[in-house]
């Protein structure tokens, strides 16, 4: 059973020497000596993207518990993309903030690591050990700015609830493995499948676990409530970086170990997600609706969003998991935008993310403002941006699916939650500037950056075949 | 070359917005303004194309690629002219280029830089709107749709200081949000159930079935886009944005919220008249609500005070007619009124806008008075777009109201007919108050008349943003000449543009009717054994045999006699002895107040939806839902207490065990869902048919 290939672990392998690499550099650092550890960052992403996509189409397979199908390496070039997005507005902000560059780095690189891990394994005690080396440098990415209290509030309670919560994935897990005797995604699949065992409490409880597991990293309600706190307290660059990242990577290990191992009890589990779809995307909308923080909007922003995505899972046909992916894909690149926007606007001693903090953008930063429009109005699904495509094709899989309600209660929030999104626009575009605050002073390669993500939402509004395609490709490895 | 169509704008947009701050008014107002007259130009040149195109193939498509493409569903970036889009976008790119070159000198006063943000709208509202008319499917319409609208609610709240500004855009934006919602469904269900958005494969989907009686799935489709097209067409019940949408400044109320935007749910209902015309008992709805929304607007009409709220409530009723005229399936004459109306309800707008502007942003009728030797121009343009609006014959809107009139009566809806003509009477009236209290009489008539009666309204009479200020008692001057241009330019339309469609009875051709025809069908041979409604009413109405034609001059003769009873009617309260109006308001007070108040539907709302939200908002439901709200307390923490400390404090105040206690709660529910209340779910399940979807 043991494929002695290592390629399917390249990628991993080029983002582990990158973090390596970055550490020991910090350590050898002189006092006061600037080193370019974004830029090594960078390129150890880079390289870990080509061999993402020299992967492509290979089925690249390593020990049998990673696999590199092209649905693995959809969704890692999506976290490695987030990663590398969010290592370029990272320079700037982490010496506005007295960040630790060494530590920073490292830790991105090695969530990348866990990220590409979730979205690669084959087994369900790697899909664990990916969450748990993704989880652990998160936390700590949460609170790297010691000296503020939200930011360790948030890192605290989100390390705790996310120890609780891993805790039931892994007796998700072993209750997996007593009942099938493996830990293989495959053997679990052709297990559940030749045995017809529905309805044993066995399965149905393993199952639940492990749901409990991923729902608590996506974020779905009620296991959310970590996300408001952790999202607003982390930095900015820190909090667009786990939003896409974080959630990439959990949804497509939910999506893999639930479409695959567990597919032959669909209509066991689908009831239950159907239930978390409807409440995460009515949470996450009405309460979105009363935050004044742009973060904690974001955040319960997020919150809905995972809701869209598990309408695409409880669906399930074709149309559905290509929905998934593109929609994973379309949301990185908005939310990056939109929490670049905000990491950019911040000053070394204000987080100028409160709603007041906008006013009359437009006039004082017409560039981040045009910016942030398009992230908001694409994560609000209007025409022509990426996130209206996504969630057409969400709610055109529920449809024909048959799942109206989904469909009715996705639709319904999303023209809800459009309304907080558009009270930043019209902050930004309908007041004038307070005048007060001094503009911050914006990096040109940041401002690049933000130019870049808009235009690839609006690319993927305009022309979202190709990325479509893609997905199509990649869902036709796997289910 | 469809493409130049919005592109046009779209560039013009883009100069403004990047540039505009940096360009001072003269080059910004002049590139916006040039690129509509460019896209003018381009459009008249494809639809001169278009009218020699061989009739069995009129339209002229473009289908750039395949936008969405992937499993079952495959929509196609396209674009297509045809009679119904033609006139759509020469109504939009002509009317659009004349209130750009009014705003210019409108809109003169403001900063280079708000001035430049002005035209930058307006250009992309444009653009937006022809990717709305030009869309060969629902997606690429609903791009439009959604666009429109974003534009529009920037432009309501233009003068953002002003706080009922951006009140009323936010309000427009709630409401529409809810016809929205409708909208997307009903395309989603659409797709579900015909398998394609394109609208021409819709209709051939569509068109060898059968009408559909009662409420299937189709009349739920049909039902869900109509709901979508009363938000952004302001009817009942979701009229209520329209009125405070006139916080805007003129120019805009005059192309967005008169002549466009609010026509694009009629114009939506048009173009799948195919597919709503095999839903009868939602054409009756469609009917039903135009005709009572016409009526319902007219009434408020006669009472308001605010020169440019009488005409967005005179707006709201002609739409209630052009859906009377899809309701009752004469599309035709729906589309024609919608074409008429937008001359002189541009002109009624830009004519009150001229008068505002002399007047220093003053509003309020009842304050204004004797205008006409002042403000010539501006007067004798107005009586024009009233005359028309008022369906005198002659005029533009006697010809289209008079088609849907004649259409209502002929297929059989005698009583829509009815209310049809009283609103035409109301409609003839109001104008001719607003009239004979704008420019007859003396001004500064405080106190008199029906002021003395109404309750006082906050007028904020500052529409400018108290920059532009005039001495009320001195020479007034009348438009400046690109506001004077416009203004002559559309007054000639007011007459003209009704003798398109000069109907059969009276010796003319209905070029506009024949002109549109094609678009209401399903484009190929497959329909011709199948009969359309539309068919069967031209059959029944446009056959004109003696009887149609003595029945239509019949009509004609009532309607006319109604308009100018209507006028005189207006004319015996308002320009002689003011007192006779008042004296009416008095003894019919409760009605009155009833009017004044457009029927409470803005308090009943407020009672109703509203504040039952708000309260639920901060009493309760996100009370237990959020941390923040809990405690408020995270703006005062850190100043004192160490970060540790609070960290510890707030720890121990029990959000991270309540937290915890929330993942539990999810756990036990998640695992007794098997157990207990999938069994519970499933029992009631058959009792309700819970409709859970498969």
């Amino acid at each position: 059973m043991i494929s002695p290939s290592f390629n399917a672990i390249v990628p991993m392998l080029c983002a582990t020497a990158g973090a390596l690499v970055v550490m020991l550099a910090e350590s050898w650092r002189a006092r006061g000596e600037r080193m370019p550890l974004g830029v090594l960052g960078g390129i150890a992403l880079s390289a870990a993207g080509i061999a993402l996509a020299l992967l492509w189409d290979q089925q690249a397979s390593s020990f049998g518990v990673i696999v590199a199908d092209n649905f693995g390496i959809f969704v890692s070039l999506v976290v490695v993309v987030a990663g590398l997005v969010s290592i370029a507005f990272s320079s700037q902000v982490l010496d506005r903030d007295g960040i630790p560059r060494g530590e920073y780095y490292a830790l991105l690189l090695f969530a990348i690591v866990g990220m590409m891990m979730m979205a690669t394994a084959n087994d369900l005690l790697v899909v664990f050990i990916g969450l748990e080396v993704m989880s652990v440098a998160v936390y700590v990415l949460t609170g790297i700015r010691r000296d503020d209290p939200r930011g360790v509030e948030g890192a605290f309670k989100y390390f705790l609830l996310g120890a609780f919560a891993s805790a039931f994935l892994l007796y998700g897990v072993a209750f997996t493995f007593g009942l099938t005797g493996t830990t293989r995604l495959d053997g679990i699949g052709q297990f559940l499948a030749a045995r017809s065992m529905s309805s044993s409490p066995m399965v149905l409880l393993a199952m639940g676990l492990l749901l409990v597991g991923f729902a608590f990293k996506i974020s779905a309600v009620p296991f959310h409530m970590w996300t408001p706190d952790a999202y607003e307290g982390a930095p900015a660059v820190v909090t667009g970086f786990m939003s896409t990242g974080v959630k990439a990577a959990a949804f497509a290990a939910f999506t893999r170990v639930f479409l695959s191992a567990f597919e032959p009890f669909s209509a066991d589990w689908a009831p239950l997600v159907w239930y978390l779809a409807i409440a995460t995307m009515v949470l996450g909308t009405v309460v979105g609706v009363a935050q004044h923080n742009l973060k904690r909007m974001l955040a319960y922003s997020s919150i809905a969003h995972g809701g869209y995505l598990l309408v695409g899972l409880v669906a399930a046909n074709q149309v559905g998991k290509e929905a998934i992916l593109f929609y994973l894909a379309a949301y990185a690149v908005t939310n990056l935008a939109a929490f670049g926007a905000i990491a950019l606007l911040g000053t070394a001693d204000r987080a100028n993310d409160t709603l007041q903090d906008y006013r009359g953008l437009w006039q004082s930063r017409p560039m981040v403002a045009g910016v942030l429009t398009v992230a908001l109005l694409s994560l609000g699904g209007l025409p022509p941006t990426a996130g209206f495509i996504g969630k057409w094709y969400i709610f055109s899989a529920a449809v024909s699916a048959g799942y109206y309600g989904l469909a009715i209660a996705g639709v319904l929030t999303s023209v809800i939650s459009v309304f907080f999104y558009l009270r930043v626009v019209v902050m930004m575009y309908m007041t004038e500037p307070a005048g007060t605050i001094a503009p911050p002073v914006v990096s040109r390669a940041a401002l690049a950056t933000l130019a870049v993500t808009a235009a690839i939402i609006l690319y993927l509004g305009v022309l979202p075949t190709a990325l479509l395609d893609l997905a199509a490709a990649s869902i036709d490895t796997i289910f | 070359m469809l493409s130049l169509i919005p592109l046009l704008p779209f560039a013009g947009f883009l100069v403004n917005a990047t540039l505009g701050r940096r360009l001072p008014k003269g080059v910004s107002g002049g590139v916006a303004s040039l690129a509509m007259l460019a896209s003018f130009a381009v459009a008249a040149a494809a639809v001169r194309r278009l009218a020699g195109l061989d009739p069995g193939a009129f339209a002229i498509s473009e289908t750039f690629y395949s936008w969405i493409a992937s499993g079952d569903i495959a929509i196609d970036l396209a674009f297509r002219l045809d009679t119904l889009s033609a006139v759509m976008v020469l109504v939009i790119t002509g009317i659009g280029s004349l209130i750009h070159v009014y705003s210019i000198a409108y809109m003169h006063e403001e900063p280079d830089a708000a001035f430049a943000r002005y035209f930058s709208y307006l250009n992309l509202f444009a653009a937006f709107m022809l990717v709305l008319v030009l869309g060969s499917s629902f997606p690429v319409m609903f791009v439009g749709w959604e666009g429109v609208g974003l534009c529009s609610y920037l432009l309501i709240g233009f003068w953002f200081t002003k706080k009922s500004a951006s009140d009323a855009g936010r309000k427009a934006f709630v409401v529409n949000r809810v016809g929205d919602y409708a909208f997307v469904l009903g395309m989603l269900l659409l797709l579900a159930h015909v398998g394609t958005l394109d609208f021409q494969a819709v209709a051939r989907a569509v068109a060898p079935q059968a009408p559909e009686t009662g409420f299937g799935a189709l009349s739920i489709v049909t039902l869900l886009l109509f709901i979508g097209a009363t938000g952004k067409s302001a009817q009942i019940p979701l009229h209520t944005w329209l009125p405070d949408a006139m916080e805007g400044p003129t120019p805009v109320s005059a192309l967005i919220h008169a002549t466009t935007m609010v026509t694009a749910g009629v114009y939506m209902i048009g173009r799948n008249a195919v597919l709503f015309s095999h839903t009868p008992d939602v054409l009756v709805i469609v009917a039903v609500v135009g005709a009572a929304t016409a009526l319902f607007a007219g009434t408020i009409g006669l009472v308001q005070t605010d020169i440019k709220r009488v005409l967005a409530y005179s707006t709201v009723s002609q739409l209630g007619y052009m859906f009377l005229a899809m309701g009752v399936g004469a599309f035709g004459a729906g589309i024609f009124h919608l074409y008429t109306h937008a001359f002189f309800k541009a002109l009624l707008f830009l004519g009150s806008g001229a008068v505002i502007h002399a007047l220093g942003g003053e509003q309020d009728i009842r304050r204004m008075g004797g205008l006409r030797r002042e403000l010539p121009i501006t007067y004798w343009t107005f009586v024009v777009g009233a005359l028309a609006i008022a369906g005198v014959p002659g005029l533009a809107g006697f010809f289209s109201k008079d088609a849907i009139l004649f259409e209502t009566f002929a297929r059989g809806h005698v009583v829509l007919w009815i209310v049809g003509a009283l609103t035409s009477l109301l409609t003839a009236a109001y104008m001719f108050r607003l009239v004979f209290l704008t420019f007859h009489g003396t001004r500064l008539r405080q106190g008199s008349g029906e002021a003395a009666s109404a309750a006082p309204r906050d007028v904020d009479a500052h529409a400018h943003g108290g920059g532009h200020a005039r001495d009320h008692g001195g020479h007034l001057h009348d438009a400046p000449p690109a506001m004077a241009l416009a203004l002559l330019l559309l007054a000639l339309g007011s007459v003209a543009a009704g003798y398109v469609g000069v109907p059969h009875a009276l010796g003319g051709g209905n070029r506009l009717h024949s002109w549109l025809e094609p678009a209401f069908t399903a484009s190929t041979a497959t329909v011709a054994d199948h009969e359309t409604a539309d068919d069967a009413a031209d059959d029944h109405g446009g056959g004109h045999g003696a009887d149609a034609t003595r029945l239509e001059l019949n009509l004609m003769g009532v309607s006319s006699a109604l308009a100018l009873f209507g006028i005189g009617m207006a004319a015996w309260f308002w320009l002689g002895r003011r007192d006779r109006a008042a004296a009416i308001a008095e003894r019919a007070g409760p009605v009155y107040r009833l009017l004044l108040n457009k029927y409470y539907v803005d308090q009943i709302y407020d009672a109703a939806i509203v504040r039952p939200l708000v309260a639920l908002s901060q009493v309760g439901l996100w009370r237990g839902l959020d941390v923040r709200l809990i405690d408020g307390a995270v703006n005062g923490v850190g100043t004192t207490v160490s970060a540790a400390a609070t960290t510890l404090r707030r720890i121990q105040s029990g959000s991270v065990r309540t937290y915890a206690g929330f993942v539990l709660a999810g756990v036990i529910l998640v695992l007794g869902y098997y157990p207990v209340i999938e069994p519970i779910v499933r029992s009631m399940a058959s009792v309700f048919a819970w409709p859970m979807g498969r």
